[in-house]
């Protein structure tokens, strides 16, 4: 017999119509613009484009909004939205080397063709709260300095003239590219499928196993190589017009590690790399992401695997939020059922033990009262 | 901006690949400018043609590309909301558009633009109005970026302490 229970429409109905007016707050205080939380908090919005893997920075802004700032959240929005929309194609592989960089720092070059570029960074600011940010003082216009129209060239350009990192080639130009949202993601993944993962996965989740890495769990003796932030055009092939066509723009941030050496009977010493791109401004990202491709690049470079990090299925399988959200955050639904079958069954389980355990008792004083008869 | 290869090798003349290289220009710079600047430029020009709609608008995504390495083996970032649509003009041109984001409107007046710059009657003005102001606008755009950022780059220098 199945019987269905019912109920609780009214109080999800009322539940809602709560959160309404509590996302809304006190109404003597004017209402957030999604223009205020694009412009004014945009690495938020930048972490919920990245991890809902969908660029659009007004959209973001609405899932923040919605979402009441809970950014996991945010990011599940994101992702609903996205499954809604067809897909037109793909862009050419993203030019980063041709992008407008804001930020630009390389932590094994002192000086090198470009500069070091700081950016909007909050990189050597003290972390002393601003009592002036409470309120809304006019800030000043940023400096600017000459231009020098030097191209900014690529960390790893420099080190691979020399040999002295691995090349990163075009492996296999007519291999199409691994995609985790169309197809079923299987063990081991490719490189690509793997930065597709790790591009929106945890920010989180993988900076804490980025952490294990330094902290001796696969240790890869990392440095910073480059990181780059900046907009980079997005060409798209039309089919209707037979050319590519700049769309727009994206704002990207890249990273390249540069790790330890690899070496063997055939290919001299070299530094290995470690990858990492992810949308908007979003730095410590994209470093954690670089540190987590390097460790899962273990069987790939010969090396033991011995650490979380390293382990594919186990970071990859677990690093998107939405799903771990997902499957975590179910168990607050109802199992009454289920837990009717557990309650039961542990109720029989108790029965029995008590019955085992006054069982051996009764045998137990059984055999003290013949003991005792005995003597 | 890759050209595509087969559509220009041999068999095509110099015309043909200079009218793909300036409608790329034309879409690419649209695509680029600020909604609200491209409107301002198109109702300069006065110009009002007689619109067909022949797909669109229509909303969906551009899957991301990048490359492993930067220069390596490409890979999906993500996606980018995107708007495409295909207009016809009265004197008979057909327009395409695709932009990034969701702007309805401003990917129906990049087709419509792209669609006149085809007409000889139109095609002047519409370089001079919308294309080239706009390109002017993104170059500067871009140039204040350039500044700004220049202002923050380390100027290393080496202290020199006690005698010889």
């Amino acid at each position: 017999m199945y019987v269905a229970v019912k109920g609780g429409e009214a109080a999800i109905a009322n539940a809602h119509r709560l959160l309404a007016a509590r996302r809304r707050g006190d109404a003597n205080v004017p209402g957030l613009t999604l223009e205020q939380i694009a412009g004014q908090l945009s690495l938020a919005v930048d972490r919920v484009m990245g991890e809902g893997s969908l660029y659009d920075p007004e959209l973001a802004a609405l899932a923040v909004k919605q979402a009441r700032g809970d950014l996991i959240e945010a990011v599940f929005l994101l992702r609903a939205y996205r499954t809604t929309l067809p897909r037109f194609g793909h862009s050419l592989p993203m030019d980063t080397g041709r992008m407008l960089v804001e930020r630009r720092i390389s932590a094994i070059y002192k000086d090198l063709p470009g500069g070091q570029l700081l950016g909007p960074t909050f990189d050597y600011t003290h972390r002393l709260l601003d009592p002036a940010l409470a309120g809304d003082a006019p800030v000043d216009a940023p400096e600017t300095g000459e231009d020098s129209n030097e191209r900014v060239m690529r960390v790893s350009d420099i080190l691979g003239d020399e040999g002295l990192i691995e090349d990163d080639p075009v492996t296999d130009a007519s291999r199409p590219v691994a995609d985790i949202t169309r197809t079923p993601t299987e063990y081991p993944m490719g490189r690509d499928a793997r930065l597709q993962t790790l591009a929106r996965g945890d920010e989180g989740f993988l900076l804490a196993l980025a952490y294990s890495t330094q902290r001796g769990y696969a240790r890869s003796h990392p440095f910073v190589g480059e990181i780059r932030i900046g907009e980079v055009d997005v060409d798209v092939m039309i089919p209707e017009l037979g050319f590519t066509v700049v769309i727009g723009r994206v704002k990207l941030t890249e990273c390249q590690m540069v790790n330890q050496f690899q070496g063997s009977a055939k290919v001299p010493p070299q530094f290995t790399r470690g990858y990492g791109l992810v949308f908007g401004q979003a730095e410590r990202k994209a470093m954690a992401m670089s540190l987590c491709d390097r460790a899962l690049r273990a069987s790939e470079l010969g090396e033991d695997i011995v650490a979380p990090a390293q382990d594919e299925e186990f970071v990859l399988s677990h690093c998107d939020n939405v799903q771990a959200t997902g499957f975590v955050e179910h168990l607050k639904l109802p199992h009454y059922v289920d837990f009717q079958a557990e309650l039961d069954l542990v109720r029989r389980m108790r029965a029995e033990h008590f019955a085992n355990a006054a069982r051996a008792e009764d045998e137990a004083s059984a055999t003290d009262a013949n003991r005792e008869a005995a003597e | 901006m890759a050209l595509a290869g087969n559509e220009l090798d041999g068999t095509t003349d110099d015309a043909t690949v200079r009218e793909v290289a300036r409608r790329q220009r034309l879409l690419s710079v649209l695509a680029r400018a600020p909604g609200n600047e491209l409107l301002k430029c198109w109702k300069q020009t006065g110009l009002d043609p007689e619109v067909e709609l022949l797909r669109g608008p229509e909303s969906g995504l551009v899957a991301l590309q990048g490359r492993a390495g930067g220069t390596g083996q490409p890979f999906h970032v993500g996606e980018v909301s995107a708007t495409r649509v295909t207009v016809r003009i009265g004197s008979g041109q057909v327009g395409h558009a695709m932009i990034s984001g969701r702007d309805t409107r401003k990917a129906q007046l990049v087709a419509v633009i792209d669609a006149l710059a085809q007409d000889p009657a139109h095609a002047d003005l519409v370089e001079r109005e919308i294309v080239a102001p706009l390109e002017q606008l993104g170059d500067e755009a871009d140039a204040k970026v350039r500044r700004e950022t220049a202002a923050t780059r380390v100027n290393f220098f080496t202290m020199v302490r006690g005698e010889d």
